[in-house]
């Protein structure tokens, strides 16, 4: 390596590719999927429009699983009945965003972050939206309960919960 | 030291499985797979292949979501991709380097979940010489069918006799899902969709899951288990590039199986092996993959298909499971349900399609279009 | 076991844009590894790619639409793609290959083009979550890097500053590198820190960014190595490979399980059991600053939480007592995903074989460690090398 004196590679900028200085050719591709979701998530979607949380047991690990599925990956076993959480829970982690998916800056930051669900084993969780918060107030470790829509906006997908928010003073 | 199969599992091929995501169906076929070899995946295998494509699933990157469902949480796990018999051959390869002893290997078709298979084919294709040409890319399948039929000799007639042989062989096959009792007549006047290439002389797509697992004869002797034999194992590829690629041959079908024949130290194919399991996507690739394989002479793949040698009562028995166009075209698992067959046609496990007195047998895959890309492997009995 | 070595090593400049097509970037990186170990396409006896997302270069199957580019025509060629983790785990492959008896000689060929995807490769990042629990959430790939890190953090207790000492280290080191997209000899701290909140704690600076790129090694048996009369092979001690379940809300975060349960395998085959005094030196998966840490501690280099003390103390430098990431890494090299087998193996090669030219590790070196990370927090691939 110490020899080589030309290291392969024509760099370009941004400008000779959006202002066709090179030649190129452009495509967009027609891919298009609609996945089947499922026994385990069609019945945790449904549940999400009637406003309830719910997870699996193994009954071989003694775990209580969620997101619900209808195997075990731990012990590789077929997970055995269905269980209806909570909808509070306890932040495992999370991240304040200035920036969207297409990586656009915004202003208006969004928290999001892992929340684990009371009533399934411990730190079984999902990702979601934290609302009512600020920089300085949320922590990981913070209780928090989930906002639901109203009824008739549920359409039986995670969105079905506006955001997890701190969990007032005796509140379950 | 020699490597085995000791455990399959299949989750039946079927037009579309609403009721199961992909990871459920193959968590079916793991299972059985696993119940066969007697083994606990989360303690006895330790290694995992799983043979995907991006593409096909709608994610982008899909080895994130393979683990849970073939038992590798937390295990040594890689995606290959490659059709299954890739994953094989990638098996066998970490069995023999001492490392592992018990590999399992995955593949699947969710293809029912992909709304613009069309679409995702063409995407395969060159973007600079041939995206712009726009049009199906079974294109690509009428032309190599034309530039083979002259080179060779072969027929259209004898294209369709491979239909009429899978399909009605399918009927024979719990899992097939294209199964039918047509005959010549049907698929020569069905529709030109890329001429020559007719209607019924391509596989309709299926979903399915297959899960094989393999092990070193000293662990399928601890585990108690009769391994069929995997002799031997090739895979290569062609030119990708339409321009300059080999039309009238499968030379990627070639060079795997000189690679396959030379480790299972076969010297005269067409007498060492009793039967094949090759691809048929397209029903002239069966006629061309008998060639190329030196299973049949150049221009005679046609006439033995005609005579009835490549029947299940022939006297070289050629896709009895009812191949692609029998059972389904189930994308990167083909080539690991051809080898599935031929295990269990060697094991004496293949019901009604059971083929007499076979000890030694041939899988074959190709990737499909627009790919020049394919393995073989070569399996036996023995002590 | 039989015995493999890598014996030559070659890889691209990487930026953020190159001209050259995926086909001319596999071609230049395999000419260049093909030239270093002596030997001609003839003499390989297999191809092995590995390259992640096929949306980046914009072709479905791209493994088999850029083979010929790596010189796979009428030859034995087989992709693997573990996201992220494939910048080592291709060298793992080719390992298998020949430890297997099948090949003498291998070629691994790394790949990526990011570049080529519109309006950028970002947008790509939206489709690796899943699509029912994650995607509606409409998340960007640094959401989950900032969740990991807040984590490892906030387990710890660990100043922000002392990661950001990771993105400094590895920028000046680059400078060495030839290749390098980003070197900066005169980076602080302070850079680091005032540089933009993208998804907090994350930050402008604690980011590689996107490139395009690739790398390649040549691999042989100990036989082929004779016959070669190769004068500074470098050996593949141990490997080890480990995915953890795709369930990555259901995981603690703060340590990478799956790299320790990597290292262990590649140790222990390896014959190591104290990583510490037995390593010289490492090339964790930095693709953030505060991975390096975090993989410094799932390669059982260190105890949980004292890799940060272990890098303010400067024993991580490349004058240092366990020098880490002296190539540069991808926070200073770059980030071309499957690519960066150049950072990793290729550093392994190029300081064992003592030919890091700038780089050079000031010390006398036997043995390192090399590990690539990927997927939803899941993947750990880990390579031992030595002489």
């Amino acid at each position: 390596m110490g020899d080589t004196k030309q290291w392969p590679g024509i760099e370009l900028s941004s400008e000779d590719l959006i202002g066709k200085k090179v030649t190129q050719t452009r495509y967009h591709p027609k891919a298009q999927y609609s996945w089947a979701a499922g026994e385990a998530i069609s019945r945790f979607l449904n549940e999400l429009k009637e406003g309830k949380l719910i997870g699996r047991e193994c009954k071989h690990c003694k775990k209580i699983l969620f997101p619900p599925r209808m195997f075990c990956e731990q012990c590789f076993k077929p997970t055995s009945n269905w269980v209806y959480l909570k909808d509070t829970g306890t932040i495992q982690t999370y991240s304040i965003s200035y920036l969207d998916k297409d990586a656009r800056r915004i202003t208006d930051p969004i928290f999001v972050g892992v929340v684990s669900i009371d009533g399934a084993t411990e730190k079984m969780g999902i990702m979601h939206y934290f609302g009512e918060v600020t920089k300085d107030t949320i922590r990981i470790g913070m209780k928090v309960k989930a906002r639901w829509k109203p009824a008739i906006e549920r359409t039986g997908s995670v969105l079905d919960i506006e955001y997890f928010r701190p969990l007032k003073e005796g509140e379950q | 030291m020699k490597v085995g199969i000791i455990g399959i599992g299949i989750a039946g091929f079927r037009t579309s499985t609403p009721e199961y995501s992909w990871k459920e169906l193959t968590y079916e076929a793991a299972s059985r797979a696993y119940h066969d070899a007697g083994v606990d995946p989360r303690k006895d295998v330790k290694a995992f292949v799983t043979c995907a494509e991006d593409y096909w699933e709608g994610f982008g990157i899909f080895d994130e979501f393979t683990p849970d469902q073939v038992g590798g949480a937390l295990r040594p796990v890689c995606t290959v991709c490659g059709d299954g018999m890739h994953g094989l051959a990638t098996a066998f390869m970490q069995i023999k380097t001492g490392l592992v002893d018990v590999v399992a290997v995955e593949a699947h078709s969710k293809i029912s979940d992909l709304l613009t298979y069309e679409g995702v084919v063409q995407h395969a294709l060159d973007p600079i010489w041939n995206k712009p040409l726009r049009g199906h890319p079974f294109y690509v399948a009428g032309m190599e069918m034309n530039a083979f039929l002259r080179a060779s000799g072969n027929n259209e007639k004898q294209c369709a006799a491979v239909v009429e042989k899978n399909r009605n062989n399918a009927l024979k096959n719990g899992i097939a899902a294209y199964g039918s009792p047509l005959d010549l007549n049907d698929v020569l006047t069905s529709e030109k969709m890329f001429d020559p290439l007719k209607k019924l002389e391509i596989s309709g797509l299926a979903d399915g899951a297959v899960v094989i697992v393999l092990a070193s004869d000293t662990a399928a002797r601890k585990l108690k288990r009769k391994p069929i034999w995997v002799k031997g194992v090739g895979w290569a590829n062609d030119s990708p590039s339409l321009e300059t690629r080999e039309w009238t041959q499968a030379k990627y079908a070639e060079l795997a199986a000189k690679m396959a024949y030379k480790l299972a130290n076969i010297r005269n194919p067409r007498s060492a092996i009793d039967f094949a399991e090759v691809d048929d996507r397209f029903a002239y690739k069966e006629l061309q993959h008998l060639e190329s394989l030196g299973l049949a002479k150049k221009g005679e793949a046609g006439k033995m298909t005609a005579r009835g040698d490549t029947q299940i009562d022939g006297k070289f028995p050629v896709n009895a499971s009812g191949g692609s166009l029998g059972c389904g075209d189930v994308v990167e698992a083909s080539g690991l349900h051809r080898v599935a067959e031929v295990a269990l046609q060697l094991r004496g496990d293949a019901g009604k399609r059971q083929l007499d007195g076979v000890k030694t047998g041939l899988a074959q895959c190709w990737r499909g279009i627009p790919s020049t890309s394919g393995a073989v492997a070569i399996l036996g009995v023995g002590p | 076991m039989r015995k493999v070595a890598v014996i030559g090593a070659g890889m691209t400049l990487f930026r953020r844009r190159l001209m050259e097509t995926p086909k001319e970037l596999c071609f230049e990186a395999s000419r260049m590894a093909l030239d270093s170990a002596g030997v001609e396409m003839k003499d390989v006896d297999a191809v092995i790619s590995g390259s992640a997302p096929d949306a980046f270069d914009g072709v479905h199957m791209k493994g088999e639409y850029y083979s010929d580019g790596c010189g796979a025509y009428r030859k034995p060629y087989m992709r693997v793609y573990v996201g992220g983790g494939t910048g080592v785990f291709s060298a793992i492959a080719g390992w298998y290959h020949i430890a297997s008896g099948l090949a003498d000689i291998a070629l691994v060929v790394n790949e990526e083009k990011m570049s080529s995807c519109m309006p950028h490769p970002q947008s790509v990042f939206a489709y690796i979550w899943d699509p029912i629990l994650d995607r509606p959430l409409k998340p960007n790939l640094v959401w989950i890097f900032a969740m990991e890190m807040n984590r490892y953090m906030t387990i710890h207790n660990i100043k922000k500053e002392d990661i950001a000492r990771v993105a400094v280290k590895n920028k000046r080191n680059a400078v060495g590198h030839p290749c390098a997209q980003l070197a900066d000899p005169n980076i602080t701290v302070d850079d680091v820190l005032n540089s933009e909140v993208m998804a907090w704690p994350v930050q402008r600076l604690d980011i590689s960014p996107p490139s395009d790129g690739a790398a390649a090694v040549v691999m042989a048996s100990e036989d082929a190595v004779k016959k070669l009369k190769v004068e500074t092979p470098v050996w593949m001690k141990g490997v080890g490979w480990c995915i953890d379940s795709t369930m990555w809300t259901d995981r603690d975060l703060y340590f990478p399980e799956y790299v320790a349960s990597a290292a262990k395998m590649a140790y222990k085959m390896a014959k190591i059991d104290n990583p510490r005094k037995q390593i010289d030196f490492a090339e964790p998966y930095d693709p953030f600053d505060y991975k390096e840490l975090h993989h410094m501690e799932g390669l059982l280099l260190c105890k949980k939480g004292e890799a940060p003390i272990l890098t303010r103390e400067g024993v991580t430098q490349r004058d240092g007592d366990l020098p880490t990431c002296p190539s540069g890494g991808l926070l200073g090299v770059g980030n071309p995903i499957a690519a960066t087998m150049g950072q990793k193996i290729g550093e392994l090669y190029w300081q064992l074989s003592g030919q890091a030219g700038k780089r050079q590790i000031p010390h006398e070196i036997k043995t390192g460690v090399a590990n690539a990370w990927g997927d939803l927090m899941q993947y750990g691939s880990v390579v031992v090398m030595g002489v």
